[in-house]
């Protein structure tokens, strides 16, 4: 495990600074009132029972949910200062900056070439060789690229689901997103994708900023440098991973982590 | 022992009603089937001695004269059918895209939703009968394009329907998966969604096809017929369900012959293209 002073983390700038965020799923209430950072180049993971709005929060980083009508965010969001909740931010341009990889592996119906470059050639226009580059080197990055680099040109969804996975996490590194949003990237994998997708999640952070969603705690334990607890919508409590897991300040926190409950 | 007695009872009631259900249900099919093959036996006993090679040559014979063949219908039907695709393809397919990725909520797609419904249950009769007010009358003379366009609109609605509930079958986290790198709308539902669904929306446009390619009332009053061989869709072009209609009632032995040989290469026709639909649908969908 990474792990990172206090004195470090006061002198990081933060990437994501949500300030007073309540979300409604029409008129049902889902997150109360949220104060968060999100450190730039640390992995930070939120815990928490089913349903306690960690998913959802994490859907508000990208205006994921702007995608339905009835759901809506109040309060702020700042990306690097900027306020994405503003109506007049551009959705795709912001989704750029963020990533996303979801629970279940997505493969698009495309080569797995393709795949990689769909993303790329939305905001860039680069020259077939330049792109080959690019496409190898997202590839290197999810730890994807032995496997795949002689059939490139197959469908990806003949991959393996872990495959498949590690292809959806290629795809959003591709881009050169600021902030890449994990929302139980492994839930739907087998113990040794599960490693390896963790594996990646700690070698990228050198370059990305990293928010993951995981119902498991020894996940989040294992890799973030820091862990938000949520419940009922709130934020519960939010600090270093080591400190929230061994000394946590609330006696609900040490009730979820010691099994007590959840 | 109590309990053993009371679950075999049980159980032989369950085989009995299961016994009973699929008796039924294998009668229905028997029915079905033995009605599908009654037709299609007499379609090839009456219509296999038409099939030859002055069916495909020749066109049709002038009332008393000997021999003769399709060939202008067949050309005419499927110089229509091409105009119809070509115009109902692009319409349905970005109507159908329109539904399903854009106008969920809105009041435009649940009226377009509404007309394609009624489009999909009118008697094509009617639709010919429209046709013949807005395209025919007007102009002075059935067409070739008259006849397009009544297909065309019986085509339509189908072709919509069927991309509708495709792309709806296409599940949302792909969608958001493109979203999320930050697509716009158009460029998810071009290359993500309608790619996802292509093997479906494929096989709505050929069971459309097979659908207008027997349609006969919509051209009576539109194409009409024409007993020589012409290409021009400007004027009256001959079309296979006209012919059949005309011929099959007609006291000429030799026409008779020609319009069971135009109904069996119709049938033909449409079960290749129901068959193709089928394959291409279940081979897509396995990859």
């Amino acid at each position: 495990m990474n792990s990172s002073t206090s004195t470090e983390a006061q002198s990081g700038r933060n990437a994501i600074e949500v300030r007073n965020l309540s979300f409604y799923y029409g008129a049902y209430k889902g997150l109360r009132n949220i104060h968060l950072d999100i450190p730039e180049g640390k992995v930070t993971a939120f815990i928490g029972p089913s349903g306690c709005g960690k998913s959802t929060l994490l859907r508000t980083l990208n205006r994921m949910y702007s995608l339905y009508p009835g759901q809506r965010a109040e309060g702020e969001i700042l990306l690097y200062g900027q306020n994405i909740l503003d109506p007049k931010q551009d959705l795709n341009l912001l989704r750029a900056r963020v990533g996303m990889v979801f629970q279940k592996p997505t493969p698009f119906p495309m080569s797995i070439y393709d795949n990689i470059a769909f993303g790329v050639k939305l905001y860039e226009n680069l020259s077939r060789s330049d792109m080959d580059d690019r496409v190898e080197w997202a590839l290197t990055k999810a730890a994807l690229w032995s496997e795949v680099k002689d059939k490139l040109n197959q469908s990806g969804l003949s991959l393996s689901g872990g495959q498949q996975q590690r292809l959806c996490i290629a795809r959003s590194v591709a881009v050169k997103p600021q902030v890449l949003l994990l929302d139980e990237p492994t839930s739907a994998l087998d113990p040794i994708s599960t490693a390896k997708v963790e594996e990646l999640v700690h070698e990228l952070k050198t370059d990305y900023t990293i928010a993951i969603v995981t119902h498991n705690m020894q996940q989040a334990a294992r890799c973030s440098d820091y862990t938000a607890y949520m419940y009922l919508g709130e934020l519960m409590e939010v600090g270093e991973t080591k400190e929230l897991f061994f000394k946590p300040k609330r006696t609900e926190t040490e009730d979820y982590i010691t099994g007590r409950f959840g | 022992m109590e309990l053993n007695n009371f679950n075999q009872a049980l159980y032989r009631r369950r085989q009995r009603a299961n016994a009973i259900g699929l008796g039924l249900s294998m009668g229905a099919m028997g029915l079905g089937l033995a009605v599908l093959l009654w037709i299609l036996g007499v379609l090839f006993y009456n219509g296999v001695s038409a099939l030859d090679w002055n069916l495909f040559t020749q066109s049709t014979p002038a009332p008393g004269s000997e021999g003769g063949g399709l060939a202008n219908a067949i050309v005419g039907s499927l110089m229509m059918l091409g105009f119809s695709v070509l115009v109902s393809t692009p319409v349905g397919i970005l109507a159908g895209i329109y539904l399903a990725e854009y106008g969920d909520q809105s009041k435009t797609a649940s009226v377009t939703r509404f007309v394609t419904d009624i489009m999909l249950s009118a008697p094509s009769i009617v639709l010919g009968l429209f046709v013949y007010a807005i395209a025919v009358a007007p102009f002075g003379g059935f067409s070739g394009w008259a006849g397009s366009l009544a297909l065309s609109l019986i085509a339509v609605p189908v072709v919509v329907r069927t991309t509708e509930n495709m792309l709806r079958l296409v599940p949302g986290s792909l969608r958001e998966a493109a979203f999320a790198l930050g697509a716009p709308r158009w460029k998810v539902s071009l290359m993500v969604t309608l790619k996802a669904a292509r093997s479906g929306v494929v096989t709505g446009l050929l069971l459309a096809i097979a659908r207008i390619s027997g349609e006969t009332a919509p051209l009576l009053f539109t194409a009409l017929n024409n007993q020589f061989f012409s290409t021009s869709m400007d004027k009256p072009l001959s079309n296979l369900p006209v012919v059949i209609f005309q011929f099959a009632m007609s006291p000429y032995d030799n026409w008779v012959r020609l319009a069971w040989g135009g109904a069996l290469l119709i049938t033909l026709a449409v079960l290749t293209l129901n068959i193709v639909a089928r394959v291409f649908f279940r081979d897509s969908t396995k990859q």
